[in-house]
């Protein structure tokens, strides 16, 4: 279980939200909404502790995240705006050196190129592919390391039809696990039995 | 493959793949040094004085120039975020990152050096001060570049900043550096200046990856 309790967040002195709470069971996923400028991003970027929430705190199974923040990032995938793609490896080498370091212990490298469609491109440098496939390849990284939580910003962006059913197929396959997703997104993920949580402009 | 151990090979082998880029140090060691004979003159005298400090200088020009890629490219793309989020102690991955700079960088201006210095007629006996110092000094100078360019990341161009951040604190390095090869050079004992060099290094392994990190992780909110 993963909680927030009374989260805020303030960006150069301006409160973008604050007294925020959500929770997410194993095998959940909250969808955050809400216009441009809400916070959407900010509040994934809390859940990583890549930011530092100016109020509250993060609770898993009870106990305070902020306590032991690298075990938290270690159960954690966050997928953010950028791809974190090197043009200079390949698109194998690319995803097998973040589960190198992540220390997964499995080689589900081939498996997580095959969940995203990429396979024939595994040994292509990541430099000549299109910007789906660069993001196909980014969103491997999800499959390639077991994470309890996924932290998806903007998933889909630059994906087409067949790479959001390929993502959707990831988080239903995760959420069977019992992963959890907490995904920002402003099209529908085309996921059933999701929680809402409508972030408003302040 | 441990974590600290991957970051390390990612670091190399995307540094080999990069190929020019990363070995622009080395040729830039090369040039500058190769500059002063024509400079001040071929006089063998001159140019034994000189060695030392020609060498050593470059070799701190030649170190701040490759600082930018510690961090920066990392940054820009993302990757510096996820190896935030590994799980790691974000002060083992700048460390991991550092040893990486150092067999990228210092490595090759340590075995090119001794070269460089029968180029400018330094005298026998300093050679194996050179190298001594050269070991126990280039990783001194990835460590509190390090500080430099992590602090420089959310800086549009920031290369000059880190520059007027950086050679200020390299000056130590550079002092007992060039004093502990005159030393062996004129036949006085060497190893205070040496000894000093060391405690530098030593004091900037835990300190700089600290400094860092936390430099690091505020350029990332």
């Amino acid at each position: 279980m993963f909680q927030g309790r009374d989260i805020a967040c303030e960006r150069g002195e301006r409160r973008i939200f604050s007294g925020l709470d959500f929770e997410i069971s194993p095998g959940q996923a909250l969808v955050l909404r809400g216009p441009n400028g809400c916070g959407k991003t900010s509040l994934l970027r809390i859940a990583a502790t890549l930011l530092k929430s100016a109020a509250g705190n993060l609770l898993w199974d009870g106990a305070d995240v902020a306590e032991a923040p690298e075990e938290h990032r270690a159960r954690l995938h966050f997928i953010g705006h950028q791809d974190a793609v090197k043009g200079a490896l390949t698109v194998r080498e690319n995803i097998a050196t973040w589960s190198n370091i992540r220390r997964s212990a499995e080689d589900r490298v081939d498996a997580a190129m095959a969940a995203f469609g990429i396979a024939h491109l595994a040994d292509t440098p990541a430099q000549y592919l299109s910007a789906g496939q660069h993001r196909r390849t980014a969103l491997a990284r999800l499959v390639a390391s077991r994470a309890a939580l996924w932290l998806l910003d903007e998933p889909t962006v630059s994906l087409d039809a067949d790479g959001t059913a390929c993502l959707q197929r990831a988080i239903m396959d995760h959420r069977a696990e019992k992963g959890m997703v907490m995904a920002a997104t402003h099209i529908e993920l085309g996921l059933d039995d999701v929680e809402f949580l409508q972030l408003k402009p302040q | 493959m441990k974590p600290f151990g991957a970051v390390i090979a990612r670091d190399l082998r995307l540094a080999v793949r990069q190929g020019g880029a990363t070995f622009l140090a080395l040729v830039f060691f090369l040039l500058t040094v190769t500059l002063f004979p024509l400079g001040i003159g071929p006089e063998p005298a001159i140019l034994a004085r000189v060695a030392p400090g020609v060498l050593w200088v470059a070799a701190l020009l030649a170190a701040m120039l490759s600082l930018d890629r510690l961090f920066q490219a990392d940054f820009e793309d993302g990757s510096l975020e996820q190896l935030t989020l590994s799980g790691l102690p974000l002060g083992g991955i700048v460390l991991a990152k550092i040893i990486a700079h150092w067999l990228t960088t210092g490595l090759p201006l340590l075995l090119a050096a001794p070269v460089l210095a029968v180029l400018l007629n330094m005298s026998d006996e300093g050679f194996a001060a050179l190298l001594l110092t050269m070991l126990i000094g280039t990783p001194a100078l990835s460590l509190i570049g390090a500080i430099g360019a992590a602090l420089t990341l959310t800086v549009r161009r920031g290369g000059v900043l880190l520059s007027l951040l950086v050679l200020p604190l390299y000056i130590p390095v550079l002092i007992f550096g060039v004093s502990a090869i005159d030393a062996a050079v004129h036949g006085l004992n060497a190893k205070p200046h040496v000894l000093l060099l060391a405690a530098l290094t030593l004091a900037a392994i835990p300190l700089c990856p600290w400094a860092s990190a936390a430099a690091v992780k505020l350029s990332l909110e």
